[in-house]
């Protein structure tokens, strides 16, 4: 199947000089959500502001189900809806009209009835004839989701959707998400929040200094690049870890019962064998056995440090 | 084309209008009454006919074009500017609508307010003085085209300002002087001959003299000129948004 979106050699380089992006190249799934992270000022929302239109590329090319978006902007931008960073709305609109708006923007026929669901679906359509400014900052920013459905899109851009958001608000939006995902919208975010990438996506694509580093499948990037920790409960207490085991790599927890074990999980050996027959051989009696694996966070850290 | 993204632009900029009567209407409406009531009535009894029409009735083309001018560009400059200032300009940028589009929308319904008010000013007028309208026809064919060209222009200030200052700059210190010597209130042929001819220098002068001549069938430069100034101002307005257009100047980065 054709991917949906298809970034080619993709670069901008601002009239300041500064490089947003750096040849980046990309096919995006119909019907996926792809998370993209970065560090600020990584080049993630001139990526999205060059597929929307808002940005001119210097260099390579974005299609969007086949439509270029400089040649074809019309074909391509009518499938899209983006939901910018920034709350910025006409605050003595009432939200029924800025979604109205919105879609006839788009050229679309008024449906009202359709708008009717997008408010539902949002938990606007009680405050419907409210006026922006009186909305809390968490519904703000469901009406700039409002809008960015409101001509029906098929590909939807959430950049930083939760950024300053709270944690309830933040697990609100995850479920607008993955009811959009439901209906088979293509999702593309950016955030800053590894948990939010872990928690959402399919797949997760690095951007740092305006170079795509990776785009992985998400589990297949956390079994990749993710290590696990085992966590060993002793049942009785030591003051040290006897010599032998010092060369180990091992942390003894300040109540002198619990010790983790670092390892890779893609290494031929993972050492624990040998270290549950060296504690036996010292005497050390296990009472109990645990493993985790690593955050999105630390494989992220561990990315952009070797590649830097 | 799409009509129908055009006509979404334009009747939200329109209800923007008529949400706010007092600012939008009353306003102007006030202001030129004043300038009515001062130059019109106050001073103008001491001053004689010119070419046989009262100075109230005299002043009147002037004033409704010195509006037309001011409103034109502020609404157009305003709808814009807001937009790129409070960030919802976004929104426009990412439609599948092209920029003369969106200058149709926007320049449409500044033109229209234009025309409301200087209809409701000339309404006004009738309670004031005699006021005959010789070309009534051709006086809405000048009034629709000067709106819509100085709308134009406001919306070229919109987006090439980038603060409040630069937003004020041309309508106080460029359009307002030029519409108060370019004949609202008085006839070049009162003026020595040397001022008269730098008056036609002032390209206002032509829009003031032509829209007169429909009231009156009396102007300071033949109708034609007028029409020719009317067609270039035009012309520059629609090479400015179409040079726009084709690059994305202070609107795309």
């Amino acid at each position: 199947m054709r991917p949906i979106i298809e970034v080619r050699d993709l670069s901008k380089t601002y009239a300041s000089g500064t490089h947003a992006l750096s040849g980046v190249t990309l096919d995006i799934a119909g019907g996926e959500i792809l998370a993209l992270l970065g560090p600020n000022g990584a080049g993630k929302t001139t990526f999205i502001s060059i597929t929307c239109g808002l940005v001119t590329p210097t260099g390579g090319s974005v299609s969007v189900d086949g439509h270029d978006i400089v040649r074809d902007y019309r074909a391509a931008r009518s499938l899209i809806g983006l939901v910018p960073q920034e709350i910025t709305l006409e605050f003595f609109e009432t939200v029924m009209n800025t979604v109205r708006f919105s879609r006839g923007l788009f050229g679309k026929a008024p449906d009202d009835a359709y708008l009717e669901t997008v408010l539902r679906a949002l938990a606007l359509w009680d405050k419907r004839d409210a006026k922006l400014r009186e909305l809390s900052g968490g519904m703000k920013r469901r009406v700039l989701i409002a809008k960015a459905l409101a001509h029906g899109p098929r590909i939807l851009f959430l950049d930083e959707p939760t950024a300053g958001v709270d944690v309830n608000l933040r697990r609100e939006m995850w479920e607008v998400v993955r009811g959009l995902k439901k209906q088979g919208v293509t999702i593309i975010l950016t955030t800053h929040y590894l948990e939010e990438a872990e928690e959402m996506a399919d797949r997760v694509g690095i951007i740092d200094k305006g170079r795509l580093l990776l785009v992985r499948d998400k589990t297949e990037l956390m079994h990749e690049f993710g290590q696990k920790i085992l966590t060993v409960e002793l049942t009785d207490p030591v003051a040290a870890l006897p010599a032998p085991l010092a060369g180990l790599g091992l942390d003894l927890g300040a109540d002198g019962r619990t010790v983790r074990f670092r390892y890779d999980t893609h290494a031929d050996r993972s050492g624990i064998a040998r270290l549950l027959a060296e504690f036996s051989g010292h005497g050390l009696a296990v009472r109990d056995l645990s493993t985790e694996q690593t955050s999105l966070e630390e494989v992220f850290l561990r990315l952009v440090r070797d590649m830097a | 084309m799409n009509a129908r993204s055009i006509l979404t632009i334009f009747n939200f900029e329109m209800a923007r209008f008529w949400r706010t009567p007092w600012e939008s209407l009353a306003a102007p409406v006030v202001s030129t009454v004043l300038y009515f009531v001062v130059f019109g009535a106050a001073i103008g009894s001491r001053i004689q006919s010119v070419e046989e029409i009262s100075y109230g009735a005299f002043i009147v083309p002037g004033l409704i074009i010195l509006t037309v001018l001011q409103q034109s560009l502020s609404n157009a400059a305003n709808a814009i500017f807001m937009r790129k200032f409070v960030g919802t300009i976004y929104e426009i940028l990412c439609a599948p609508v092209s920029f003369l589009e969106v200058v149709a929308g926007f320049v449409g319904a500044a033109a229209l307010k234009s025309v409301i008010i200087a209809i409701v000013i000339y309404l006004t007028a009738l309670f004031f003085v005699d006021l005959p309208l010789a070309h009534p026809v051709l006086a809405l064919l000048l009034l629709v085209l000067t709106s819509f060209g100085f709308a134009l222009w406001g919306f070229l200030i919109g987006i090439w300002a980038k603060d409040w200052q630069q937003l004020q700059f041309i309508p106080m210190m460029v359009i307002t002087p030029l519409v108060f010597l370019g004949g609202a209130f008085y006839s070049t042929s009162m003026l020595p001959p040397f001022w008269a001819a730098v008056a036609k220098l002032n390209p206002v002068l032509y829009l003031v003299s032509g829209f007169r001549w429909t009231f009156f069938g009396l102007a300071d430069v033949p109708l034609a000129a007028s029409v020719l100034a009317l067609a270039i101002f035009l012309a520059l307005g629609f090479l400015a948004v179409w040079a726009i257009f084709r690059t994305g100047w202070r609107l795309r980065a």
